[in-house]
């Protein structure tokens, strides 16, 4: 949890993108401890895959495809700093949404939690369930996310193509 | 096991701190980075309450918002870098018009 926090202030802080980037990877496999503590094991191995695997990956190669043309024959080391803007307002505007969320937190009695009407149900695995209930009573939702991923495909495959076959329009 | 406003708070933190990177960074990415520290502290929240339930609908839930997490993030990458290519800079502050 702390590690979570931690390397999540560090993407805040940190001014070089890279830095962030790996920091950012902390902070993913942080959270994926907090689903396996939550008893949630096919969701922690999902949050690795996707995004520890998949988005990062691509943060990382999106990062080394935008370098300045400015500053790639210098003498300087490979790094890629960006620039802080309305700190003040940020942090204000951030720490506002925390204020409230947590005194709203504070302030809510989730009953049937802390009266033990539910318990914390304990299972071996989540895996069987969650199979089971997307081939049953999710599949609708399950088929429109394979139609959504393929557009997104598609359309970042169209987008990042070739410059001239969008600019011609 | 982890009481459940632990996970609230570490949720609304890390919500809080998406924000503030959102809101401060110049560079296009960072601010994509932001944007998942958002969505995944939402999904934290999910996680954690369907502990309590025997159902595992907020464990669905938060499995397609992760789906839908990585659809917008290669079709956000994809824009980054044709406005790379177009203004040569992923600034969001120097790229202020559609068309120039």
């Amino acid at each position: 949890m702390i590690l979570t926090l931690g390397s999540a202030v560090f993407v805040l802080v940190s001014r070089n993108v890279l830095y962030s980037a790996f920091s950012l990877m902390v902070t993913f496999l942080g959270i994926a401890g907090l689903y396996v503590f939550a008893g949630a094991d096919f969701l922690a191995v999902t949050q690795i895959m996707v995004y520890v695997g998949g988005i990062l990956v691509l943060l990382v190669f999106g990062i080394m495809l935008t370098r300045n043309k400015a500053d790639r024959g210098t003498n300087q080391p490979n790094t890629v700093k960006t620039e802080h803007r309305r700190t003040f307002w940020g942090i204000l505007a951030a720490g506002g949404i925390f204020a409230i969320l947590s005194t709203i937190l504070s302030k809510a009695h989730f009953q049937r939690v802390e009266l033990d009407h539910y318990e914390a149900i304990e299972r071996k695995t989540t895996v069987h369930d969650l199979g089971v209930g997307i081939m049953t009573n999710y599949v609708l939702p399950f088929e429109v996310a394979g139609i959504l991923l393929m557009i997104a495909l598609l359309g970042a495959a169209y987008l990042s193509g070739k410059a001239q076959s969008i600019g011609n329009k | 096991m982890i009481p459940l406003s632990y996970f609230l708070l570490t949720a609304a933190l890390l919500f809080s701190i998406g924000l503030a990177i959102v809101i401060i960074k110049r560079n296009a990415i960072v601010v994509l980075m932001g944007v998942e520290l958002m969505l995944n502290a939402a999904n934290l929240n999910l996680v954690a309450f369907s502990r309590f339930d025997p159902d595992l609908t907020g464990q669905f839930f938060s499995l397609f918002v992760i789906i839908v997490a990585a659809a917008e993030i290669v079709v956000a990458l994809a824009i980054v870098l044709k406005v790379f290519q177009h203004f040569n800079t992923v600034h969001l502050d120097e790229v202020a018009e559609m068309k120039d």
